[in-house]
């Protein structure tokens, strides 16, 4: 029984509508792109592509846990219910706080947002979108007087020139990135620049690419608002109608190109190139993300991007504007309710005593929080110190994501009352918890999100929940219900919430406010769920929605002008020295996902990046004594990390790369926000991950190895070690400190340490080459089997890992398991290029030799390599 | 007139050397052989296939006495043609019935004996060795009543002969000194997969076991081995399989100079230049021989100066050893242990019963021990022949030449 249902995707900001096919008796589903989704006409990414290896049961929770117990919901809501209570009263409001995720829906993270500043009293609801894209939302706020991202994805087809500055959209927004590859292959006159220290993925596309040093950006936009005023390219009749503060911006932007130049470490020709370009078309979009969020004055660099656009009145027509790319499904739909802890709600602040009034009115609140809570580092901070008493973490893993990441660990450790929702069992935070709340997951989820174009999208739920998950919105109503606030939280449905939400962001808004969805105030059941794709404001207006905003030059500060921000450059907080002398930059992966919690199930999305690495520029890797493919340690004054080294000119000399995405439960040593420096955006909050002076230096194990295995294995002695799941097995990535005198009885003892049976055992050892392998098979069937050497001699691991995949293996497999190389005449796929059709690099390099191919749409017709998601690419091209 | 040369053995490494000779020279010398057998030529090694019933005689025969006609050859064979005398004054031979053959050059290959356990009770009857077609008849006679058979020996031939015993249905029982299996030519994780695939077919095995007698059945036949510890086993029959001993009686009764065989250079000469001698009755830089690849070497050698090209010289070589034994694949060669400095290469699978040992020293293969899977053992012995460096091959060298 195969039913069809339009959903979104759980990943990027780019909110891709999913046509899902459901065998709800098998539990699976077959994912597509929805071909009538605004945000990507049917096509999707490796990630949301392989959505449907995510949906499994293992290693969900499934039950209530309380102190390690499972327990009843009950039971489990009114222990935090009066947990909190107490605090509460013993205490004061803001000693219990909330940290949520840009994950959650909007209605869950309406209620939550409402019980914590609306009924609790404290503004202590703060989101892991904190992280995120608060510096947009600053930046935003200050020039427009509303967090409003003008434009849409639509503009990327009538734009003339596209800046992508801080975002390696190639691989962190993917479907949007192939839409404007699109654009472009379709009208070659389309320039675009990619503004990034790395030389990424996104740059297979770029006419220019300018390798700007760490965090400098400001300079570059205050640069080049200096040259358009030049230039004569500014729009005076704009910037005298519809702004205000362009004299002082433009003072603060005193800099020559060379100046410029100079302090971005960028050529004089490129930066003249890039500003000539700005200055010469019209349509111009500037799309940014975490490159320029994530830092100490991240919010100045909006600003200063904003600058340049309110200078040439390029806003809010199709083709132009800035455009913040959000990294998370729903961190637009949680910035809509409130979800940071200086907003309110529904775009409304603390800062406004209307907006406290109106907010209080509306939900019938005495005791609602009248003043910012505390933003993620800061909260963390207080739960360290004793002052946040009891936390309810909702769909994220800060003891991975936080920076000084090691030292939430230990807030959290210390805590007196930690509760932790979420769908996975083992993650780093759930470890710390007190309560585990079992949350459904994306498959069982309904309710809406928000994407990047201010897209609101349905999320329906694919199958019925998994054990006793419950909605995140059921489970917070039910502890305000507990908590005494039972009227205010009444709903029995997403839609009850939805209508609520939709209410107030109309409730006394006559046009003061950007955010006004008031046309779903009164939305039926029936219309909820057959709700298509909207953006908003949609009101009695716009009953349609709205594509862009400010094309009347009115905007929403006190004024109805738009506001230049006199920015004055700032280097990242923390310089480097001698004992630090590198800059550590963090990020995204292709195929991974935030902590790795769903992506990781995913068999082929493991096999992009299997292990956390660190890029390094050539000449660092000689200075620093590293070489490809071997491990090393880096430091941080916070904390460290043991990675494999990828040795790229990719990356700027001076600067490291690491993946954000490995946790304790993938890695031994892998979680880079051990590393991040806590320092952050005085306005936004946001932390400067991209940021941090580090050291590395060569990590030299006695030995390397791997391993594989059916079932999850403990390897708490073994200093480096990566876990990789694919379907039918785990692997380790190996490397240790000292080997075992009797080398195979300890690899044969990690594997299984009952089975002494000789029967089972393939054994293979060169003491000379210092090369020891076991494996395990049961009736031509192979268990478990472990590679060690003492020289780094060891072989690749597909085709072993593609044994597992089998019931059986044939004799001639069995022959030559322990060399690691097919039998004689059996073709090695090479490494994974293609996530999506599982096209491996030596498959392409030989059909590429074989046919002759030329282009990457030669090898995707050939190979189907390249022709889903495209993410892969450059590395098609890279093998021509 | 041609030049004469007598050979003394009709076994293989005397007729070997014929072949080779009549190959490269075919009309240098007026030929005469003496062979002690009443046979053309067979093949020894094959003996063990006659035991155990996958052979005939027939099948082993490698020249027929048609051959010798043939080949202008004079054979006499037979017991009364046995050699008893060298007279090296006058250059000739004479036979237990007297036939006496001059000769130019003579070539001794009078191969060895069994070597008899020296215990109480080793000339009685029922205590045999296994080197001819007399001893596999004597065997085949004892397994057709179904008795009891003692094997003392757990080398090569022994098992070789409890084997065949087995299989024509006796109840046979190796003895043997050691605790491990083949101990020349298997480690003990080899010896012991033998041992027990050995003991799956039937046989019996007393290891590191020491023989104090054999007792006498009152009538002058073998009832019984006795151990040192006093405990007794009862047999029919006793195979003798603790070695052989170069058979160099005549030579030194010639005054040709021996030591544990006939001393000959490396191109197979006595210390009578006009007299050669190979096989297993000759001493070559102070070693012996017992397996049949070094006797064929020699042939070539020996018969490359009889035919007076006199350039070859004889070097000994590893020599690979098979167990032949249907149905168990074992292979050995060279120094299969090591010293401290070696280094080995180990790989096994028990359930498909395979071990493999590759011993290297300097990044050359010096020796190997294969069991259950012996494909390439001619590949290992060719790198270990050659003193090729094997580090290029070094990660896949145990997996096998397919690899490379």
């Amino acid at each position: 029984m195969f039913k069809t249902i339009q959903t979104t995707c759980p990943y990027c900001g780019v909110g891709c509508g999913i046509s899902a096919q459901v065998d709800a008796l098998q539990h699976s589903v077959e994912i597509k792109g929805d071909k009538l989704h605004p945000a990507n006409f049917g096509r999707l990414c490796s990630k949301g592509s392989a959505l449907g290896d995510t949906v499994k049961l293992k290693g969900r929770l499934l039950q209530p846990i309380v102190h390690g117990q499972t327990s009843s919901w009950t039971a489990a809501l009114d222990l935090v219910a009066n947990t909190f209570k107490r605090t509460i009263d013993a205490y004061e409001p803001d000693s219990v706080a909330i940290y949520g995720s840009g994950q959650l829906l909007t209605e869950d993270y309406y209620v939550a947002n409402k019980l914590m500043k609306g009924f609790i009293g404290s503004g202590n609801m703060d989101t892991n979108s904190r992280l995120c894209m608060s510096s947009s939302v600053s930046g935003h706020k200050r020039a427009f007087g509303s967090d409003t991202v003008p434009g849409c994805y639509e503009d990327f087809e009538h734009a003339e020139l596209i800046v992508l500055i801080g975002s390696n959209a190639a691989w962190c927004h993917p479907v949007s990135f192939q839409r404007i590859r699109a654009a472009k292959e379709r009208n070659p006159a389309l320039k675009i620049i990619v503004i990034d220290p790395r030389k990424t993925a996104s740059c297979d596309i770029a006419d220019l690419h300018l390798p700007i040093a760490s965090g400098r950006d400001a300079f570059l936009f205050n640069g080049l608002l200096q040259h358009l005023n030049q230039q004569g390219a500014v729009n005076s009749a704009y910037i005298e109608a519809h702004t205000e503060g362009f004299m002082d911006a433009l003072q603060a932007a005193n800099f020559t190109i060379a100046q410029v130049a100079g302090q971005c470490h960028l050529e004089i020709a490129a930066v003249r190139q890039f500003y000539d370009w700005f200055a010469s078309v019209d349509k111009v979009m500037s799309l940014y993300s975490q490159g320029i969020n994530q830092s100490s004055s991240g919010t100045d660099k909006v600003n200063a991007i904003i600058n340049c656009h309110l200078a040439t009145g390029r806003i809010g027509k199709p083709g132009m504007g800035p455009f913040s790319l959000t990294g998370q499904p729903n961190a637009m739909g949680g910035r809509e309710v409130g979800g940071l802890a200086n907003q309110l709600a529904a775009h409304m602040d603390f800062f406004n005593a209307d907006d406290i009034d109106r907010v209080a009115r509306f939900w019938g609140s005495q005791s609602i929080a009248r003043k910012p809570g505390l933003a993620a580092v800061d909260l963390f901070d207080a739960i360290y110190a004793g002052k946040v008493k009891a936390v309810w973490i909702m769909g994220t893993n800060p003891v991975v994501s936080m920076p000084n990441a090691d030292k939430v660990k230990h807030a959290l450790q210390r805590c007196e009352f930690v509760v932790v929702s979420d769908c996975i069992s083992n993650t780093d935070t759930t470890a710390l918890a007190h309560v585990l709340l079992p949350a459904q997951g994306w498959s069982e989820k309904d309710g809406t999100v928000t994407n990047s174009e201010r897209c609101i999208s349905r999320q329906r739920a694919l199958f019925t929940p998994a054990g006793d998950a419950q909605p995140d919105w059921w489970v917070i109503t039910q502890v305000a219900q507990r908590m005494g606030f039972a009227q205010a939280f009444a709903y029995e449905s997403p839609v009850d919430i939805f209508r609520e939400h939709a209410a107030l962001s109309g409730f006394e808004n006559a046009g003061q406010r950007d955010f006004d969805i008031s046309a779903f105030a009164t939305i039926t059941a029936h219309a909820y769920e057959k709700l298509q794709p909207t953006q908003w404001p949609v009101n009695q207006n716009h009953p349609e929605g709205t594509k862009r905003l400010f094309a009347n030059g009115q905007f929403f500060t006190a004024s109805g002008k738009a506001q230049f921000i006199a920015v004055k450059p700032c280097l990242p907080v923390n310089s480097l020295d001698a004992a630090y002398p590198l800059v550590l930059n963090t990020g995204r992966l292709r195929d991974q996902w935030h902590t790795m919690t769903r992506t990781a199930l995913a068999t082929k999305l493991n096999q992009h990046r299997p292990e956390p690495f660190v890029e390094i520029h050539p000449r660092d890797a000689e200075q620093f004594g590293l070489s490809h493919n071997g491990l090393a340690r880096i430091t941080s004054q916070w904390g460290q990390m043991l990675v494999r080294v990828r040795v790229t000119d990719s990356q700027k000399p001076g600067n490291l790369f690491v993946p954000m995405h490995w946790t304790e439960q993938y890695a031994s040593q892998g979680r880079m926000g051990a590393l991040v420096n806590p320092v952050f955006d005085p306005y936004s909050k946001q932390p400067e991950s991209k940021h941090t002076p580090v050291n590395i230096k060569a990590y030299r194990p006695a030995w390397t190895g791997f391993m594989f295995s059916r079932s999850e294995l403990n390897l708490n002695n073994i200093e480096y070690w990566v876990k990789i799941n694919s379907n039918s097995v785990y692997r380790y990535e190996l490397a240790g400190d000292t080997l075992p005198p009797d080398c195979l009885v300890w690899a044969k003892n990690l594997l299984h340490p009952t089975d002494q049976d000789d029967i089972h055992w393939q054994e293979y050892q060169d003491n000379g080459q210092g090369q020891y392998r076991v494996a395990r098979i049961i009736n031509q069937r192979l268990e478990s089997l472990l590679f060690i050497s003492t020289q780094r001699l060891l072989p690749e691991r597909n085709w072993l890992s593609s044994l597992f995949a089998q019931p059986e293996i044939t004799p001639a497999e069995r022959k030559s398991l322990l060399l690691g190389l097919p039998p004689a005449g059996v073709p090695d796929v090479g490494a994974i290029i293609c996530a999506c059709f599982n096209v491996g690099a030596k498959t392409i390099s030989a059909a590429i030799k074989e046919r002759s191919l030329k282009t990457h749409q030669e090898v995707g017709q050939c190979l189907k390599a390249g022709t889903n998601c495209g993410s892969c690419i450059p590395e098609i091209k890279a093998l021509l | 007139m041609k030049p004469r040369l007598v050979v003394i053995g009709n076994g293989m490494a005397g007729m070997r050397t014929i072949e080779e000779l009549l190959t490269g020279a075919p009309d240098r010398y007026t030929i005469t052989v003496f062979g002690a057998e009443p046979h053309g030529n067979y093949n020894r090694i094959m003996l063990s296939a006659v035991l155990s019933g996958d052979k005939t005689l027939e099948d082993i025969v490698i020249n027929n006495r048609q051959w010798y006609v043939d080949n202008g050859i004079r054979l006499f064979a037979g017991e009364d043609k046995a050699v008893m005398r060298i007279d090296r004054k006058n250059r000739t031979v004479i036979a237990r019935d007297g036939t006496l053959a001059a000769y130019d050059r003579l070539l001794i290959a009078t191969g060895s004996k069994a070597v008899i356990p020296g215990v109480p009770g080793n000339t009685l009857e029922g205590v045999i060795s296994f080197r001819d077609i007399v001893d596999v008849n004597k065997m085949l006679e004892y397994a057709a009543r179904g008795q009891k058979a003692v094997v003392l020996g757990g080398g090569l031939l022994g098992l070789e002969a409890a084997n065949g015993l087995v299989q024509r249905g006796m109840e046979v029982t190796v003895i043997h000194n050691h605790n491990i299996l083949l101990n020349r030519q298997l480690d003990q994780h080899a010896a012991k997969m033998l041992q027990t695939e050995l003991e799956q077919r039937g046989i019996k095995f007393q290891m590191a076991a020491k023989l104090k007698a054999l007792q006498d059945d009152g009538n002058g036949h073998i009832c019984a081995v006795r151990f040192e510890d006093d405990s007794e086993l009862a047999c029919d029959l006793f195979i003798a399989a603790i070695g052989v001993r170069p058979n160099m009686a005549l030579a030194e009764a010639a005054g040709l100079y021996c030591e544990r065989g006939i001393i000959v250079n490396d191109t197979l000469q006595t210390y009578d230049p006009g007299i050669y001698a190979v096989g297993e009755c000759i001493q070559h830089r102070g070693q012996t021989f017992g397996l049949v690849a070094p006797l064929f070497e020699q042939a070539k050698v020996c018969a490359n100066h009889l035919s007076e090209h006199g350039v070859a010289e004889y070097v000994t070589l590893p020599t690979a050893t098979k167990l032949k034994v249907t149905g168990i694949n074992l292979f050995s060669v060279g120094d299969f242990q090591g010293d401290a400095s070696a280094e080995t290469i180990q790989f096994t699978d028990a359930a498909l019963g395979i071990y493999k040992k590759l011993v290297i020293k300097a990044n050359r293969l010096i020796g190997a021990v294969l069991y259950g899977d012996t494909a390439d053992g001619a590949w290992y012995q060719e790198l270990l022949e050659k003193q090729e460096n094997v580090s290029a091959l070094r990660a896949v060298l145990i997996f096998g030449k397919a690899y490379v």
